[in-house]
């Protein structure tokens, strides 16, 4: 029994030991508290204001400085306006922005489009970055934030401010016209031409190579599972491909009628 | 009678091999294609198309999985007076810590039994028995644990479970019935032990052993995918829809790498447990022929704690390059963010360990006459380790404030800055390895003379190995790690690793030579211990448990307010990250309970051995 108690009181005094480094030896930092999803009221700021949005978010909810800071993860953004005119001319760019604000936001959503030479994933060679989309996952910014983090980025790097403050929720004015509704396509060869699914598929006369080979999908998928890679691409990502490159939007472009039609045509290519 | 003997070891066997490749076909997999038509999707699809396609396909009308759900406070159930998240992380980590040592228990305890049949020296199989004694009262509070865990879960997170329980409902269910398979196969092995003796039988029992390695490990490695899967979520949509099979789920980015790491810490933490109860045992022993078998065992214990914590860093460091790999947020997060200054509390725990085995291993050459040539070298082993220890320990940034940040000229201190890095860092860890496998060389050839006659020459080319691995080691990690290109710094590492374990696998190879047949010099006196020795390996113990504990912390921290990363939010009171303090405190409370238990385990092995005779208590017998 007198072991048990000279054991005891030893492992305790190296446990208290621990505890009062941890607690007393070293810095106590307290972790940022969780981020608290905030009503924007656009309608009533001011671009200064809307700008000053842009910098809290690029320095907490986007999280951005976390590696685009001093420490060299990623590169720093303190002359990105300039910069970017020359990124676009690049003949590494693979991206389709033509102004910088466009450049911008395909940098946030789309950040493989233009590697910084040094900071791509190891093995890469520049060609993929590290950065997530911040737009979904984890950091998860509507299109309002990105507006205000490009503001910022305009701002902070001594480039005109191009970006509107959005109106998220503003109706239509009233008594304006309404859009013309468009025609159904009739085949789903015009549906695939509209949408340009040529340009990263292999499919109909075109060799996109960018995603999946579509020419015999209809024998290896069905089409529920079709559906749902149109709808929403990034559910499953094919083996040998990477994620973030197809329009999420497609839902939202096409008639029921268009999709259906495209599902049928896509399971009966085998 | 040899050949049906055979054929029941050979057929076991081949259950233990079917029991390892059998585990992805226990959980049938629910394809891309089933899961396609989510409420997103089919809210997107007209229903009468999706009806037709039903019709039509039979696979269209499988399972639909819901995303996960969006929490609020009132989501969380709460008992007044009890911490949810406390309550729920001690009782986790506890439930870890005794999987881990009874998952690792009987890793060694095969291997010690193989030894014994292999020199037939009875010797190693009464200590694997002893081993396995200690860790069949373990293993129950594992299961309580266990249960408890369930139930806090279950109580306390019932949406998280939930959700998890719809991923791996079908891996969940074969963990239960591996969980059976676990406890018959240890009981046989545990009960069996004198019964399957000798021969053939000898065999068989090593046949159960191995099948109790297999089911154990399978058991880990599920528990694994459900934790790794909460960091690095597999085979669901950003909205946590799933749609993959259960294997793709299991399979996720950190599972192996966890995997891995989890099998090497056990064993080392396992070894110094097991090396703890040695100690209580000598500590508690009367007669001199006790204390010199606890010695004995004791000294095996370290070893094997020695022998795992050796690959262990690069265990570490892998896993922790994968979470890079995976998301460099997290990464970044668990290295430069937040939890940066647990590295440094990590640094003093893993010296301590490396201190403490080390100083086992110094006052164990107390046991020979022969040990006193090498004493001289001690103090110089023993100042390496802690200059290594140091630079491990220097942190890279400070938290200054403004007139500490003018004196200092810099957020980084220009002497001590330089050892803040990682080259310096891994150099550090690379001679800590290297000098404590130095310090067993020496233990190793305390008693012994070479009586080889290239025994000078061998002698040499140990030096010359040792002396240009560590030149490599500091070039390495000086010349990559402060003047060339940053990616450079982390790459170093790799060759780096690989001079270490060149160094230590060659030094191996010409000593198992040069040694083979060697004189002894004196007979070892087993039990010529210190008691202070065996706090040595009480603190390694003690250090091990507390470690684990932390890097628990931080393991589940780095998912911050998410209980699965980036897709399902936790929505209760306790969704923020605690400070280091508080988590000191937590796994400080955890360790004590540990440690108590443990205690009484060891306790418990030392009253039930012995046997009072009543006189006068029971009714006399007629015969």
């Amino acid at each position: 029994m007198k072991n048990f108690f000279k054991t005891a009181f030893f492992s305790l005094l190296v446990i208290g030991g621990f505890w009062g480094f941890s607690n007393f030896g070293i810095p106590q930092i307290k972790p940022a508290p969780p981020p608290v999803e905030e009503k924007l009221d656009l309608g009533a700021m001011t671009m200064d204001q809307f700008i000053a949005l842009g910098g809290k978010i690029f320095n907490g909810k986007g999280t951005c400085t976390l590696c685009h800071n001093a420490m060299g993860r990623a590169p720093m953004l303190d002359k990105v306006g300039a910069n970017s005119e020359e990124r676009m001319k690049d003949v590494r760019y693979k991206g389709e922005a033509k102004t910088v604000q466009e450049y911008l936001h395909e940098s946030l959503v789309k950040p493989s489009a233009y590697v910084v030479a040094g900071f791509g994933k190891s093995g890469t060679n520049d060609t993929e970055s590290p950065m997530p989309d911040v737009s979904g996952g984890g950091i998860g910014l509507n299109e309002a934030e990105l507006a205000a983090v490009i503001a910022y980025l305009q701002d902070s790097s001594g480039s005109e401010v191009t970006v509107e403050i959005p109106q998220m929720d503003a109706a239509p004015a009233e008594g304006a016209a309404a859009p013309a509704e468009e025609v159904a396509l009739k085949t789903p060869e015009e549906v695939i031409t509209k949408h340009t699914c040529g340009m990263c598929h292999k499919i109909l006369d075109q060799e996109g190579a960018l995603g999946p080979d579509l020419t015999k999908i209809g024998a290896k998928r069905n089409k529920e599972y079709l559906r749902q890679a149109i709808l929403d691409p990034e559910a499953v990502i094919a083996k040998g491909f990477s994620g973030g490159m197809m329009p999420p939007t497609y839902g939202e472009q096409m008639k029921a009628k268009e999709l259906e039609m495209l599902v049928n045509y896509l399971a009966g290519l085998k | 009678m040899l050949t049906r003997n055979m054929k029941i070891t050979f057929g076991a066997l081949m259950l233990v091999i079917l029991a390892m490749f059998m585990l992805p076909d226990f959980m049938p997999a629910v394809h891309a294609s089933e899961a396609a038509a989510t409420e997103a999707t089919s809210a997107a699809a007209p229903a009468s198309a999706a009806a037709s396609d039903a019709a039509a396909e039979p696979v269209a009308n499988a399972i639909t999985f819901p995303p996960a759900p969006k929490l609020t406070e009132a989501d969380y159930p709460t008992i007044p007076g009890v911490n949810a998240r406390v309550m729920v992380w001690l009782v986790a980590q506890l439930h870890l810590w005794f999987g881990a040592f009874v998952v690792a228990v009987p890793m060694f305890v095969f291997i010690i039994e193989v030894i014994g049949m292999v020199t037939r020296d009875e010797r190693y199989d009464n200590m694997a028995y002893e081993f396995i004694k200690v860790s069949i009262t373990a293993y129950s509070l594992t299961a309580i644990l266990g249960g408890l865990l369930s139930f806090g879960l279950i109580l306390f997170y019932p949406d998280l479970f939930k959700y998890l329980s719809m991923i791996f409902k079908e891996s969940m269910f074969a963990y239960a019935l591996l969980f059976f398979a676990e406890s018959a196969v240890l009981y046989i092995y545990y009960y069996g032990w004198h019964w399957l003796q000798g021969g053939n039988k000898k065999w068989i029992h090593l046949t159960f052993g191995l099948l109790l390695n297999a089911v154990g490990l399978q058991l880990m490695f599920l528990a694994n995918a459900w934790t790794t899967f909460m960091m690095s979520p597999a085979a669901v949509d950003a909205a946590g829809v799933f749609n993959g099979n259960t294997w793709e789920a299991i399979h996720n980015f950190l599972w192996n790498p966890i995997n891995i790491h989890r099998v090497v810490a056990n064993v080392a933490y396992g070894g110094s447990v097991v090396g703890a109860y040695a100690a209580f045992k000598f500590l508690s022993a009367q007669k001199k022929e006790e204390r010199a078998h606890y010695d004995w065992v004791g000294y095996n214990a370290n070893f094997i704690a020695i022998s795992a914590l050796l690959p262990l860093p690069f265990a570490g460091y892998y896993l922790t390059a994968e979470m890079y790999a995976y998301s460099q947020q997290m990464g970044i997060t668990l290295m430069g963010g937040v939890f940066a200054w647990i590295f440094i509390i990590q640094a003093v725990l893993i010296g301590a360990l490396f201190l403490s085995a080390n100083y086992y291993l110094w006052c164990g050459m107390g046991r020979s006459e022969g040990a006193y040539r090498y004493n001289p070298r001690i103090k110089y082993i023993a100042a390496v380790l802690v200059l290594a220890f140091l630079v491990w320990f220097t942190p890279h940034t400070l938290v200054l404030t403004n007139s500490e940040l003018k004196d200092l000229g810099g957020p980084y201190h220009q002497i001590l800055g330089v050892f803040g890095i990682m080259p310096a860092k891994n150099t550090a860890v690379n001679f800590l390895l290297t000098f404590t496998f130095l310090s067993f060389v020496f233990y190793r050839r305390a008693n012994k003379v070479a009586t080889v006659s290239w025994a000078a020459a061998g002698n040499a080319a140990q030096i010359a190995l040792f002396t240009v691995g560590l030149i490599n080691i500091v070039i390495l990690g000086v010349y990559y790690g402060y003047f060339t290109n940053t990616v450079y710094k982390v790459a170093a590492s790799i060759p780096q690793v690989l001079t270490t374990l060149t160094i230590i696998i060659t030094s191996l190879v010409i000593d198992s030579f040069m040694y083979k047949g060697a004189k002894d010099v004196a007979p070892l006196h087993w039990g010529r211990m210190p008691n202070r020795s065996q706090y040595a390996l009480f603190l390694l113990a003690v250090s091990f448990t507390w470690l684990m504990g932390l890097m628990g912390y931080v393991r589940s921290g780095i998912r911050q307010h998410w209980h699965v990363s980036n897709i399902f939010r936790d929505g209760s009171p306790d969704a923020f990250t605690p400070g280091l303090g508080y988590a000191a405190s937590v796994v400080s409370v955890g360790t004590i309970m540990f440690m108590a238990m443990v205690i009484f385990v060891f306790w418990l092995s030392t009253i039930s051995g012995k046997h009072v005779v009543a006189k006068g208590y029971w009714k006399e017998q007629q015969a």
